[in-house]
């Protein structure tokens, strides 16, 4: 297979099956979550905080000072991280415009070069990640092969991304093909791993901040 | 399989719910609630690590609550379950977590593991690894009626000496009366100057209140050990004896863990909301206090500082009203660091205090609380928790601290305008 066969197959049926399995899989995972259900709370609770699950699930990513302060080092690769992918992801032009052919939806880029520069944050941030995974006890004990699978199909879209920008390591059209298969790597792998909690840390925070208010307490 | 075990994997089977699955679902092992723990902060010991406490629990969700997980175990790619897994788990599930909750504030997904850790103690404590303190505390509360083995008589014999000292009297299965209170049996024994206060209070305040000499024991350790069927007879008792006398109130004494008992689990217990309303002491006093039927003279001058019991602010919402009324009787009140909901444990919460077993662990971990008070050099901690107050004690003891404990309600009580 040639470089433009291959780039061909991966924006075309591997983007496909890929964002398939994708969808069976979070869908999946939703039914296992939601298939189990809860009881009905009979505590009256201390006032009626409706919404109260929903601030929760916004405001647990902005922690209390002394939480930052214990665990610095995880927030700010975490922070750099996880809104560098997004931008990378949401506002570089050849992104939007894939969104566009698709949905028909679009919105202004971000300059190429500041792109560019948040690509090597979060693949910095990446990196001093891995390293506090190993090198840090509690993380270390914690983690097996899906934490480090995790890392790697994560990194390898930022990393293919910067590539072939670049036109570095292979020629352009290989590495463009690199990186859509990258892509669908992680989609296919998210279901499956920790990904997961793209979604889910929505569901475990509205039931956290639901529980935490009915007692008052706004978490 | 032994039968026991059978039995504690369908407990844990019969706990797994929506809530337990986003949770394990989204944990990104972060380690943050190892940060946010004093077990791991004090010990440095990775095995301490909030989440880990839950790994059984997390391994039986995989294997029988998700299509990949079932695959794996038809395959026979994962272990089940054993015996001496659990056995091994024991001390992380009992020893090691008060059911303090900070971890469910730190978890940046949301996890509440303390809710998981509460859960995992019911397959734990049929499975038959509930550690001995406990065990026997529990036997103690279903068979005399206390987990001290507090009896009628010892409480009659604090009445009266309560009575003497106040020279009020102390009502007790009074019909109709507007509160019905309880106690947890380290007041009667350690603490009786708790009940003088509340007859002062009362007294002073108008309230009508009484005792109950069916139900005056508020502690509940079936919830602790994880023995929900136990936990439920406990709190019947207290909701038996209340709707017979027909009060509308019940109040919690100064102790986290009743309340939580009471307020928070009871109803979902008994499988039925209460025909009474369940109030903490320090709520009633707010609440007698902007009714304006308490009023204090006279303030404490020297510089005190506040033990948030983790029960009664963190998990219970009581947070504001233990500084108010503190604010009226003293001049020099001085919070110390991570002060309210993010308040750290006294080491022996969640029947942590009952368990022998972890003596030595807990005390290591009181050095959190060490910490905070060295840091702030106040040498008067009130607090609104026997069980707190026992431990507090007990470690301020141990690590040669001159640092005095005191119960907000009888500091509140010492300070009543005459």
């Amino acid at each position: 297979m040639d470089a433009m066969q291959l780039l061909l197959w991966a924006r075309g049926p591997a983007l496909g099956i890929a964002f398939a399995i994708f969808l069976f899989g979070m869908l999946l995972r939703l039914f296992e979550i939601y298939s189990l259900g809860r009881n009905k709370d009979l505590a009256p609770p201390r006032s009626h905080s409706p919404g109260s699950g929903w601030r929760t699930v916004v405001m647990r990513s902005f922690s209390a000072k002394s939480m930052l302060k214990a665990s610095m080092l995880t927030y700010v690769t975490g922070y750099t991280f996880h809104i560098g992918f997004f931008v990378v992801l949401l506002f570089l032009l050849p992104h939007i415009e894939l969104i566009r052919s698709i949905t028909g939806l679009h919105w202004p880029a971000l300059p190429t070069p500041f792109i560019d520069l948040i690509a090597v944050a979060s693949i910095i941030a990446l990196i001093v990640a891995l390293i506090s995974r190993v090198m840090n006890p509690v993380k270390r004990f914690l983690s097996g092969f899906g934490d480090y699978l995790a890392w790697a199909v994560t990194l390898l879209p930022l990393l293919t991304g910067y590539l072939a920008y670049h036109h570095l390591l292979l020629d352009y059209t290989r590495m463009l093909a690199m990186h859509i298969l990258s892509v669908e790597l992680l989609l296919v792998v998210i279901p499956f791993t920790k990904l997961t909690h793209m979604a889910t840390l929505f569901i475990a925070r509205w039931y956290n901040g639901d529980w935490f208010a009915r007692k008052g307490v706004a978490s | 399989m032994s039968a026991s075990l059978q039995k504690g994997l369908n407990a844990l089977r019969e706990v797994m719910d929506a809530p337990i699955a986003s949770f394990f679902s989204s944990c990104v092992h972060c380690g943050m609630c190892a940060d946010a723990c004093l077990f791991f902060t004090e010990t440095h010991d990775p095995k301490y690590t909030p989440i880990h406490k839950l790994e059984p629990l997390r391994r039986l969700w995989k294997r029988d609550y998700t299509l990949f997980g079932r695959l794996g175990k038809l395959l026979g790619l994962s272990k089940p379950l054993s015996d001496e897994e659990l056995a091994q788990w024991s001390p992380l599930v009992y020893d090691s977590c008060t059911l303090c909750g900070r971890c469910s504030l730190a978890c940046p997904v949301g996890n509440d593991i303390t809710y998981m850790v509460r859960k995992m103690r019911e397959g734990m404590s049929v499975a038959g690894h509930a550690p001995e303190g406990m065990i026997s505390a529990t036997k103690r509360t279903i068979e005399i009626g206390s987990p001290m083995g507090v009896k009628l008589p010892a409480l009659q014999a604090q009445i009266r000496a309560q009575e003497k000292e106040t020279g009020l009297t102390i009502p007790i299965d009074v019909q109709g009366a507007d509160y019905m209170a309880v106690l947890s049996s380290m007041e009667i024994i350690n603490f009786p100057e708790y009940l003088g206060a509340l007859a002062k209070i009362f007294h002073k305040a108008g309230v009508s209140w009484t005792l109950s000499s069916e139900a005056f024991e508020a502690t509940n350790s079936g919830i602790q050990i994880g023995a929900s069927d136990i936990a439920r007879e406990i709190v019947l008792r207290i909701v038996t004896a209340a709707e017979k006398l027909r009060v509308k109130h019940v109040i919690s004494p100064e102790c986290g863990h009743a309340f939580t008992a009471l307020r928070w689990e009871g109803p979902n217990l008994i499988g039925r909301p209460y025909h009474f309303s369940v109030v903490h002491i320090l709520e009633l006093l707010d609440e007698l206090r902007s009714a304006g039927k308490l009023k204090t003279v006279g303030k404490e001058d020297k510089p005190l500082t506040f033990h948030d019991p983790c029960q009664l602010v963190r998990r219970g919402g009581v947070v504001q009203q233990p500084r108010t009324l503190l604010g009226d009787v003293a001049t020099d009140f001085r919070e110390m660091s991570d002060p309210g909901i993010l308040n750290w444990c006294c080491g022996g919460g969640g029947g942590v205090s009952a368990n022998e077993r972890a003596d030595e662990l807990r005390l290591t971990a009181f050095k959190r609380k060490k910490t905070q008070l060295d840091e702030l050099g106040v040498h008067t901690m009130v607090t609104a928790c026997a069980n707190c107050r026992i431990m507090l004690e007990d470690g301020l003891e141990h690590y040669n601290m001159n640092v005095s404990v005191v119960g907000l309600t009888e500091l509140i009580a010492n300070h009543l305008e005459e």
